[in-house]
Formats: C-alpha cells, sequence, structure tokens
C-alpha cells in the first residue's frame, strides 16, 4: 500500500526531532563540558592558523603531549648563530637550552627566557621577552622549498619534453594548456604583444606557486602558507618592485603630471596617484591572505560543529557542508592564483604602456 | 569584540554582497545579449569582483 507523500514529511520530521530530544538528554550531564569544547576548537584552529616549529601530522594524546610528526631546524641569531632541532621544546613544554642560553615558545614564537622558562606579559598579554632574531626552517618555509623543487622537476620535465618533437609528452602535455592560458588570455591581451615576454617567466611562477600552495593547504596535511601575511606580502612586494622597476616614461608621468587635465587637477592627483602604486599591491596581498585564511577558519569550523552537535543531524550535515565547501574552495585555490597573476598583468601592462594620444 | 564591530562588520559585508551581485547580476544579462563575448565579460566580471572583495577584506580587517 502506497503512503501519501504528507505521512512521509511527517515521519521524518518526527524522527528528525525525535532524534534531535533524544540527543539533547543523552548529553545533558556532559552540557558544562560545552564551553570548555567550543574553546578547544577555537584554540585548535587559531593553532592551525600560525605557522609552527615542529611538523605535527596528528596528536594522540593532548595531555600527556603525544604528538606524531617530525622536528625542524630551528636557527636563532641571538649574539651568534644558534642552531638546534625544535625537537627540544617538546611542543611547548619545556625549554630548549643551547649555550647557556635559554629558550621557550610563546604562541608559536621564540622567546628568550631563564632557566625556568618565565614569560613575563605586558597590560595587552603580549610577551616582553627579548625575541632573538628567527630564521628557523618552519613548517610554512619547508612546504615553500617543497613546492619550488615540485615546480622545478615539473618545469624541467616540461621543457625536456620539446626536444624531440613538438608535440610534448607526460607533464608537458599537463602543463602546455594552462601555460598557453597564461600567454595567451592573460599576459598577451594586458601587457602587449611587444613587452609581454619580459614578464612570463614571473606570471607564471606566481600563478604555479599559488595554485600549487592553496591545493597542497586543502590536504590533510594541515599546511596553509598563503594565510601567512608574510608570504602574500613577500609575493605582492615582488609584483611592486617589477613594476616600478620595469615602469615607463609614460608611467610615471602619468603618476605625477597627469595629462589633459587642468594645472589645480594635477596637484591634486599625483598624491593620489602615488598612493594608488602602493594601495594596488596591498589590495593583492590582503586579498589572497584574506581569502585562504577565512576559508580555512570556515572550512575548520564547520567540521568543528560535529563535535560539539555529537549527534546524528549534525555529522552528517557537517559532514557534507565539509564537502561541499571543500569543492569551493578547490575553485577558491585556481581562483585567488589566477586573480593574483591576472591583477599583476594589469599592473606590469599599465607601466609599459606606450604613450598615445588622447 | 563589541557589538558595534559586528554591526561593522555587518554592514560591510551587505555593501560588499551587493556590489558583487550587481556585478555578477550586470554579466549575467551581458552574456545573455552576446554569448560569443562571454570569455571577456567573465574576466572583466572576475577582475571587478576581486577589487570590491579586497576593499571588504581589508575594511573586515580594519573592523
Amino acid at each position: 500500500m502506497q503512503k501519501p507523500f504528507y505521512f512521509k514529511i511527517f515521519l521524518v520530521a518526527a524522527l528528525l526531532l525525535g532524534g534531535n530530544i533524544f540527543a539533547k538528554e543523552n548529553n545533558h550531564p556532559v552540557e558544562e563540558s560545552k564551553g570548555s569544547l567550543k574553546a578547544e576548537i577555537k584554540e585548535f584552529i587559531g593553532h592551525h592558523l600560525l605557522d609552527s616549529h615542529d611538523f605535527t601530522l596528528y596528536t594522540v594524546d593532548e595531555e600527556k603531549n603525544e604528538h606524531v610528526g617530525f622536528p625542524l631546524p630551528v636557527i636563532l641569531w641571538d649574539n651568534g648563530l644558534k642552531v638546534f632541532s625544535s625537537s627540544k621544546f617538546h611542543h611547548g613544554a619545556s625549554v630548549a637550552e643551547v649555550d647557556g642560553n635559554y629558550y621557550a615558545l610563546n604562541h608559536g614564537k621564540i622567546v628568550k627566557t631563564d632557566a625556568e622558562g618565565t614569560i613575563s606579559y605586558d597590560e595587552h598579554h603580549h610577551a616582553t621577552n627579548e625575541k632573538p632574531l628567527d630564521f628557523s626552517i618552519t613548517k610554512n618555509v619547508v612546504f615553500i622549498l617543497l613546492v619550488a623543487i615540485l615546480m622545478f622537476f615539473m618545469f624541467t620535465k616540461m621543457a625536456k619534453s620539446y626536444k624531440n618533437s613538438a608535440l610534448p609528452k607526460g607533464m608537458g602535455r599537463l602543463l602546455e594548456p594552462v601555460v598557453l592560458y597564461i600567454r595567451d588570455d592573460i599576459a598577451i591581451p594586458n601587457i602587449g604583444k611587444k613587452h609581454y615576454k619580459r614578464y612570463m617567466s614571473y606570471l607564471l611562477t606566481v600563478f604555479f606557486f599559488i595554485w600549487i600552495i592553496n591545493l597542497l593547504g586543502l590536504t590533510p596535511l594541515g599546511v596553509n602558507v598563503t594565510n601567512n601575511i608574510a608570504v602574500t606580502l613577500a609575493l605582492a612586494l615582488l609584483t611592486y618592485l617589477i613594476t616600478t622597476f620595469t615602469a615607463n616614461k609614460n608611467y610615471w608621468k602619468h603618476i605625477f603630471w597627469m595629462p589633459d587635465v587642468p594645472v589645480f587637477m594635477k596637484l591634486v592627483l599625483a598624491p593620489i596617484e602615488l598612493l594608488g602604486t602602493i594601495i594596488k599591491p596591498f589590495s593583492l596581498m590582503i586579498r589572497l591572505y584574506a581569502n585562504i585564511t577565512a576559508g580555512h577558519v570556515v572550512l575548520m569550523s564547520i567540521l568543528g560543529m560535529m563535535f560539539i552537535f555529537k549527534n546524528w543531524i549534525g555529522s552528517p550535515l557537517s559532514f557534507g557542508l565539509a564537502f561541499a565547501l571543500s569543492l569551493l574552495e578547490l575553485l577558491v585555490a585556481a581562483l585567488q592564483a589566477y586573480i593574483f597573476t591576472m591583477l599583476s598583468a594589469l599592473y606590469f601592462g599599465s607601466a609599459v604602456e606606450e604613450h598615445h594620444d588622447h | 569584540m563589541e557589538i558595534p564591530t559586528i554591526v561593522g562588520a555587518g554592514l560591510i559585508v551587505i555593501g560588499a554582497g551587493l556590489g558583487i551581485g550587481k556585478i555578477g547580476g550586470s554579466a549575467m544579462d551581458a552574456i545573455a545579449r552576446q554569448p560569443e563575448a562571454s570569455g571577456k565579460i567573465q574576466t572583466a566580471m572576475l577582475i571587478a569582483a576581486a577589487l570590491i572583495e579586497g576593499i571588504g577584506f581589508a575594511a573586515l580587517f580594519a573592523s
């Protein structure tokens, strides 16, 4: 016998609500621990966003300080070069002693302490301890180097595959459409046929670097390099320097003495245009950093919902949302690389634009 | 975070959302009118959306 459609809806609603109430009753004794669980999830997300001195794959037992991963070298400049392994910190639990100096980890940053590891704070809860210059090979540095090596092998392989024939093989076949897309749809329309070759190496490097490192950020390794503002600052600074040092006379004329406008407007426009040259790379930096940070925070918060709800509605919901968001993040990873390359090309194009009559 | 900051963040999101929505809508119209120019329209749309997004994020971080 076929049941009516509204009966099915009623059944589903009853089951959902019933499950919810049942779960609530079940969870009643652990209600107090919910606040601390939320704080724990927040702390976990905060940790994930920070760079770290050791590479932790997963945590076995938080209380016993048992982690699975491997330590990374710490390189400090503090009245001489100090090199030691980050395993000395025991994941921030103990003070590392090197040549009579003591160092401790404070929120992922190395500070100089005494033998007991006391860290003093000012009223804004910043550590007032002396901070040595830190050149450590941190997790981010490891992954930047890894991507650099990966890209080197990918592109030398691609170049080699063109030696025997015009038809590429293997890696070349994979990369050729992307490289051609950057040349034909990003570089040539924005920079122009005459000058685009000078900028192709930078545009290709920056595109593939951002793309690969964003994709690595979506793997369970827990890497997130582009949500470190220092990394995006370096990338944006490169764009700024290349724009500034390859700019022609016409570009500077348009900044300091805009042609075909009244003299009064020229005086008003000059500071605005000058500021604009700095705002452009600044917005490049903020855009990449904020997009990737926001993506990671939202994704991890949705995953954290699973541990807060702990019932059979919350987990599939959280799983489904996280799956959909991961797909969106795959798109964002490529889109941000594309936008960064595109806008860089646009700025280079404005820097080499030839004079034409208005 | 105090209440005014949250309200400010909400206003920023409304503004950026309106802006990007309008760009997307106009791009749809343009593609419907001239489907052969869809590639160029998409590029221009992405650039404009990225610029608004950049300002939105800058304001969010300032708030």
